[in-house]
C-alpha cells in the first residue's frame, strides 16, 4: 500500500511526501477523516494533490493514503433520477448522514445497493460474447430500457446466465468461462472516454423546440454547441428549456460551480413535468450532477468528467444523449485556480497553457457512434456548454479556445436580454457548422423548401441591422417604403418568431413543423405587402390591416391548430392585402 | 459547522507559545519551527506590548505556518512576539440577542452594552447547503421601492446585489431599504448589516438613521470601519452570514443580510493575496475570487421543512462605473440578478436613481402573481419594460434628428420615459406598498395607446384607469 504523509498545505491543494509508487490521477485519501483527493502532480516522493473537501483542519504530518485507482463512477440500473455532487455521491444520501449542510469525509455508495431491478436475461449460457454485448435488460424508469452490458475490454464465452427475476445491483447475473463474473455495474474511470467502434457522421438534427436554434442554427445530434454570454443573458434558462424540450432519450445535467437555487429549481421542476414524447416525468430521463459554487472547487473540474462518463454509459446502449454542463467557464476556473495553487506559469488571462487541449479532449467526448457490442447500436451523446465569459467580453480564452473545438457558437447578447429579447441568442453573431448536415433531414421531414425560407429570413434579419445603422443617423422617415417595409417585416421576426416565451405552456416547445410554418406567413405577408407597395397602396394602408395581430398570437396557439390556421390564413392574407385599393 | 482540529487527535494539552516567527511581511508573518499545526487554525498572537492580536493559518509547508494577521502587523518584532495556536478554526457567539446590537467586524460588541451571553459557538465558513435539500425561494419582501418591488422583486432566499458607483446614493438606499422592508405579517423579521469599510460619516448616518426610526432593535449591526485593520474585513461577512443563518434556520426567522461594501472586502482579499506572491488573476484579483465570493453569496437560501429564509443584499461600488470590472462581474454570475444605480439618473435628480433596464431579478416569477402579489404584476412589469425601452431607444434617435421628426405614438413614449424615470423610479424617500406601485403603473401606461399595451392586455379592462366602463368588472 502506497502511504505518506502531509508536507505542504495550500487551499484544496496538499502535498504529500513518501509517496513513491503513487500514479497520476490515482484518488488518494487524505487524513484523519479519509477527504477525498487526486493525484496531479508527482515530484520524486512528493505527490501533489488535490483535495475534494474542504482541507480545514488538515495537519502536516497527516496520513495519505492511496487506493492505487483513478476517479471512477459507478454504473448501472439506477443513475436516472438521481442527483450527484462532482464525484458522484447522491446528495440525498450525504443529506441523511449529516443534514441540511454538506458534511466532510461522507462516503456514499453512488447507487442503491438494496433496491431490486427486474432483470429480463437476453443472452444465454455458451455464447460468446464481446464488450458492450448486452445480457440482460431492466426497466429503468417507465420508458428507459437498461441495458446491462459486458464492460467494454472484456470477452469470452458465457458459462452461466442468470435466469430472469428481481436482482439487486451486486447479484452476479452472468458467469464467464474464464471463471470471471459480472454483476449489473461497472466502473469506469472518468478521466477515460469509453470506447466506442467507431464514429458516425452527425445527420439527424438536434431538435430543441426553441424556433431560433431549429431554424437558423441547428445542430446535429452527437454535435456540439457552446452558448456564451454575460450575466443575465439566459444561459441557464436556455439550458434548463434544452434539458427539458430536447428530442433526446437521455439528459445529463451538470450544474458546475452554479446556484445552488438553479438546481433546486430543477429538482422542483423536472418531476412536475413530462417529457413530451413519453409522457414520462423528465425526472425519469434526467441525471443530475450538481456542485454548486460554494461546494469544493477540486470537485468541480472532476463534475464534468463525472457527468461525460454517465452520458457515454446511455450512448453505449444506443440512446441519444444530451449533456448540458452549466457552466464550463467556472470548470476552467477552477483549473486556474488549482494551477495557480501549483504555482505553474499562467497562460493567457492566468488560465493554465493546457486549457486549450483539456478543452479539446472533452469536446471531442461528443459525436454519434457505433457502440462496442455485436449487434451494431448506434447512439450519440451531444454536449452543449456555457460560457460565462468575463466581463462579457467573448474574447477571453474560455471562450475562444471552446470555439475552435464545437460545431456551433449560440451567442447570448446583453443588448437583447435587457430588452427582454428572449430567448437573448444574437442572429448576427451566432453560427453553425452543422446546416450543411443536419439540411437533408429538414428538407424530408419538414418542407422541401424550408433551407429557402430560413435562408430568406436570415436575409432580412441581417438587412435590418444595416438599414438600422442608417436610421439611427438620418432618422426612419428618411427611408424609402420599400425599405421600411423590410423593418416592419423584421420586427415581426423578431416578435413574432424569434421570441420565445419559456414560460407560456404552449410557446416553451416549438415543433420545427411549425417553426417553418410561422416563418412561411411572415415570409408570405411581406411578399403581398412588397406587392402592394408597387401597386401603389402606401405602408400605412397595409399595417392597419388586423394581420400582424393574428400571426403573433400563432406562436403560442396550440400547434396543430395554428398549423392548420396557419396554412389557411397564408392564402387569405395575400388576398386580403390585394384587396387594398390605392387612394 | 465543519469538524475541526477537534475531530482529529488532539496535541498536548500545554499550548506552545511559538518565538519562532522569521518573516513579516503586508499583513502576514511567517513563523517556523511549527508543528502540529492545522490549516484554517486560529492564533493569538502576543505582542511585544503584551496585547493580543489574532490571526487564522493561511498556509503550511513543512514546519513553516503562514498567518494572515487580522488587525495589522505594525507593531510585530521577529523577536518578543510570540504566536500561540488555539486549535480550533474561526468561530463567533451566537444567540437572539445580538438584535439590537453593534458589534465589530468580528462580533465582538462595541456599543457599550453589556457582554452577550452565547447561547453558542458557531464555526463562521459554514458549510454548504446542500442543494438537495434546498427549498425553492418563494414570497417577496416588500421593500418599498418601485423599481425593486415593482420590477425586479426581492424574493425571500434570494441574493440580489446593487451595483453602485463612488459618489451615488447605495448607502441611502440601503437605510430605507432596512427601514421601509417587511415581510407578511406574523412572521419575524430581522436584519444583519455588515459594514465593511465604510467611513465613519456612512456608519454614524445608518446608526442616525436606525435609531431616528426604531429599526435597530430588529438589526444586527457589524461595524467594520475604514481605518479598522483591513484583514478583518475578510471575517465581517462571514460573521455576520453565520449570525444570520442562525437566526434564520434555527430561530425560524426571516433574515435580510445586507453587506456593503463588497469592493472593499475584494480588495482586502487581494491584498492579502499579493503579500503571498500568488499568481494573480485579472486586475491582480486573486484566481479564487470567484469560490470566495461564493462562499459568502451562496450562503443565502431556504431549507426544506424550515420556516426561517436568509435573504441577501449586498452592495458594491464599480469601480469607475464599470460593470465589466471583476468585481461586479464574478457577483453578477453568482447572484440571482442585479440592481443597478445610474450615475445619469443620479444628476438628474433621480432618486433612487436605479437604472431598470440592466437590473434583473431572476427569481422574480417565484415571489410574484396572484396570491403573491397580484394577478397582473408580470404583464405590467413586462409592459413597461418594453415601454421603457423603446422610450429610451427614441431619445438617441432625437438626439440626431429632433423631436419633430417622430410620429406621435413616439413622441408619447418618450414622454413616458421621461414620466416612469420621475415618478415610478425617482419615488424619493417615501416608501410604496405594491399595491400603489402598480396603481402608478398603470396610470402611467395609460398615457400610451390603448393598442400599443400588448402585454397587459388581458388585464386592461379591469385595471386601466381609461378602460370602456362597460368591459370594467367584466369576467376575466
Amino acid at each position: 500500500m502506497i502511504a505518506g504523509s502531509i508536507s505542504k498545505i495550500t487551499g484544496p491543494v496538499v502535498v504529500a511526501a513518501g509517496m513513491t509508487g503513487a500514479k497520476m490521477y490515482d484518488v488518494v485519501r487524505v487524513g484523519a477523516q479519509g477527504l477525498m483527493g487526486e493525484v496531479i502532480r508527482l515530484e520524486a516522493d512528493r505527490a501533489t494533490i488535490q483535495v475534494y473537501e474542504d482541507t480545514s483542519g488538515l495537519m502536516v504530518g497527516d496520513h495519505v493514503e492511496s487506493t492505487d485507482a483513478p476517479l471512477t463512477v459507478e454504473l448501472g440500473p439506477g443513475l436516472l433520477t438521481s442527483i450527484y455532487d462532482g464525484v458522484q455521491r447522491p446528495l440525498p444520501v450525504i443529506a441523511e448522514q449529516s443534514g441540511d449542510f454538506i458534511e466532510r469525509g461522507t462516503v456514499a455508495s453512488a447507487l442503491d445497493r438494496d433496491k431490486l431491478w427486474p432483470f429480463v436475461a437476453v443472452a444465454t449460457a455458451g455464447t460468446d460474447v464481446i464488450g458492450g454485448d448486452a445480457i440482460g435488460t431492466v426497466k429503468e424508469g417507465q420508458t428507459i430500457v437498461h441495458k446491462i452490458m459486458v464492460a467494454p475490454r472484456k470477452k469470452g464465452r458465457l458459462s452461466w446466465v442468470a435466469p430472469s427475476g428481481e436482482y439487486n445491483i451486486d447479484t452476479v447475473v452472468a458467469k464467464f468461462e474464464d471463471g470471471t463474473e459480472m454483476t449489473m455495474t461497472q466502473r469506469w474511470p472518468v478521466r477515460e472516454g469509453r470506447p466506442y467502434t467507431k464514429k458516425l457522421d452527425p445527420t439527424t438534427p438536434f431538435t430543441t423546440g426553441m424556433r431560433i436554434l431549429d431554424t437558423f442554427f441547428p445542430i446535429a445530434l452527437g454535435g456540439n454547441a457552446i452558448i456564451p454570454g454575460g450575466f443575465g443573458t439566459g444561459k441557464t434558462v436556455t439550458q434548463q428549456s434544452l434539458a427539458k424540450w430536447a428530442d433526446v432519450d437521455i439528459i445529463v445535467y451538470i450544474g458546475c460551480g452554479e446556484r445552488g437555487n438553479e438546481m433546486t429549481e430543477v429538482l422542483t421542476e423536472f418531476p412536475q413535468l413530462d417529457d413530451p414524447r413519453t409522457g414520462a416525468p423528465l425526472m425519469d430521463r434526467t441525471v443530475l450532477v450538481a456542485n454548486t459554487s460554494n461546494m469544493p472547487v477540486a470537485a468541480r473540474e472532476a463534475s464534468i468528467y463525472v457527468g461525460a462518463t454517465l452520458a457515454e454509459y446511455y450512448r453505449d446502449m444506443g440512446y441519444d444523449v444530451a449533456m448540458m454542463a452549466d457552466s464550463t467557464s467556472r470548470w476552467g476556473e477552477a483549473l486556474r485556480e488549482v494551477s495557480g495553487r501549483l504555482e505553474e506559469m499562467p497562460g493567457e488571462e492566468g488560465y493554465p497553457a493546457y486549457l486549450a487541449t483539456r478543452l479539446a479532449s472533452f469536446y471531442e467526448r461528443s459525436g454519434r457512434v457505433e457502440t462496442l457490442g455485436a449487434d451494431d447500436r448506434i447512439g450519440s451523446v451531444t454536449m452543449v456548454g456555457a460560457v460565462s465569459p468575463a466581463g462579457g467580453d467573448m474574447s477571453e480564452p474560455m471562450t475562444q479556445n471552446s470555439l475552435r473545438v464545437t460545431g456551433a457558437f449560440w451567442a447570448l447578447d446583453t443588448s437583447l436580454a435587457h430588452r427582454r429579447h428572449f430567448p437573448a441568442i444574437s442572429w448576427t453573431k451566432s453560427y453553425t457548422l452543422f446546416l450543411g448536415q443536419v439540411r437533408g433531414w429538414y428538407e424530408t421531414n419538414v418542407a422541401s423548401d424550408w433551407v429557402s425560407y430560413r435562408d430568406r429570413a436570415m436575409f432580412i434579419l441581417q438587412k435590418e441591422t444595416e438599414l438600422q445603422e442608417i436610421v439611427q443617423l438620418v432618422g426612419p422617415d428618411a427611408l424609402p417604403e420599400s425599405e421600411k417595409i423590410i423593418l416592419e417585416v423584421a420586427r415581426m421576426l423578431r416578435e413574432d418568431f424569434l421570441q420565445q416565451f419559456a414560460f407560456d405552456d404552449v410557446d416553451a416547445y416549438c415543433p420545427p413543423l411549425k417553426a417553418y410554418w410561422i416563418l412561411k406567413v411572415i415570409l408570405a405577408f411581406s411578399d403581398a405587402a412588397v406587392a402592394a407597395l408597387n401597386r401603389g397602396v402606401s405602408l400605412r394602408q397595409v399595417l392597419e390591416l388586423p394581420i400582424r395581430d393574428s400571426i403573433a398570437g400563432f406562436k403560442t396557439t396550440p400547434h396543430e391548430e395554428a398549423i392548420k390556421s396557419m396554412q389557411a390564413f397564408t392564402s387569405t392574407l395575400a388576398e386580403d392585402i390585394a384587396g387594398i385599393e390605392v387612394l | 459547522m465543519t469538524p475541526t482540529a477537534e475531530a482529529a487527535p488532539r496535541r498536548s494539552l500545554l499550548s506552545t507559545d511559538y518565538r519562532t516567527l522569521e518573516y513579516v511581511t503586508g499583513p502576514l508573518i511567517f513563523v517556523h519551527n511549527a508543528h502540529g499545526v492545522a490549516y484554517n487554525e486560529m492564533v493569538s498572537i502576543s505582542m511585544p506590548d503584551d496585547s493580543i492580536r489574532t490571526g487564522q493559518v493561511l498556509e503550511i509547508s513543512g514546519d513553516i505556518a503562514v498567518i494572515q494577521v487580522f488587525e495589522g502587523t505594525r507593531g510585530i518584532d521577529t523577536d518578543k512576539t510570540t504566536v500561540r495556536f488555539l486549535e480550533e478554526v474561526a468561530k463567533v457567539e451566537v444567540a437572539p440577542e445580538l438584535l439590537g446590537r453593534i458589534l465589530n467586524g468580528t462580533g465582538k460588541p462595541i456599543d457599550g452594552g453589556a457582554p452577550v451571553i452565547p447561547e453558542k459557538r458557531l464555526e463562521i465558513t459554514g458549510s454548504p447547503i446542500n442543494p438537495y435539500r434546498r427549498d425553492q425561494p418563494a414570497d417577496f419582501i416588500e421593500t418599498g421601492v418601485s423599481a425593486i418591488d415593482g420590477l425586479n422583486t426581492l424574493v425571500r432566499g434570494q441574493k440580489l446585489p446593487i451595483f453602485s458607483g463612488s459618489g451615488l446614493p447605495a448607502n441611502e438606499l440601503a437605510a430605507q431599504i432596512i427601514r421601509q422592508a417587511r415581510v407578511g405579517s406574523g412572521e419575524e423579521f430581522a436584519i444583519v448589516f455588515g459594514a465593511m469599510g465604510i467611513t465613519h460619516r456612512e456608519a454614524a448616518y445608518f446608526m442616525q438613521q436606525f435609531e431616528d426610526t426604531g429599526a435597530l432593535e430588529r438589526v444586527v449591526f457589524f461595524l467594520n470601519l475604514a481605518d479598522d485593520p483591513t484583514v478583518e474585513r475578510l471575517l465581517t461577512p462571514k460573521v455576520a452570514l453565520t449570525v444570520a443563518e442562525y437566526l434564520a434556520f434555527e430561530k425560524g426567522m426571516q433574515v435580510l443580510v445586507v453587506l456593503s461594501d463588497m469592493t472593499n472586502y475584494c480588495e482586502a482579499l487581494r491584498e492579502v493575496s499579493t503579500a503571498r506572491e500568488e499568481v494573480p488573476g485579472r486586475r491582480g484579483y486573486p484566481g479564487y475570487m470567484y469560490t470566495n465570493l461564493s462562499m459568502i453569496y451562496e450562503r443565502a437560501g431556504r431549507i426544506k421543512g424550515n420556516k426561517g429564509s436568509v435573504t441577501q443584499l449586498p452592495i458594491l461600488t464599480m469601480p469607475d462605473d464599470d460593470i465589466t470590472h471583476p468585481i461586479p462581474d464574478l457577483t453578477g454570475y453568482i447572484t440571482e440578478g442585479q440592481i443597478v444605480l445610474s450615475r445619469q439618473l443620479h444628476r438628474r435628480g433621480v432618486y433612487p436613481p436605479i437604472d431598470v433596464l440592466p437590473c434583473l431579478s431572476r427569481l422574480m416569477n417565484l415571489g410574484i402573481g396572484e396570491g403573491k402579489t397580484r394577478e397582473d404584476h408580470r404583464a405590467v412589469a413586462n409592459q413597461l419594460y418594453a415601454a421603457y425601452a423603446q422610450g429610451r431607444d427614441l431619445r438617441r434617435l432625437v438626439a440626431i434628428v429632433g423631436e419633430e421628426a417622430l410620429s406621435d405614438t413616439d413622441r408619447r413614449y418618450l414622454r413616458f420615459a421621461d414620466d416612469f424615470e420621475k415618478t415610478i423610479i425617482g419615488q424619493g424617500e417615501e416608501g410604496r406598498s405594491i399595491e400603489d406601485t402598480l396603481t402608478v403603473s398603470w396610470e402611467l401606461l395609460a398615457g400610451l395607446p390603448m393598442g400599443e399595451l400588448k402585454r397587459v392586455r388581458d388585464f386592461i379592462p379591469k385595471y386601466h384607469p381609461n378602460a370602456p366602463a362597460a368591459a370594467k368588472g367584466g369576467d376575466l
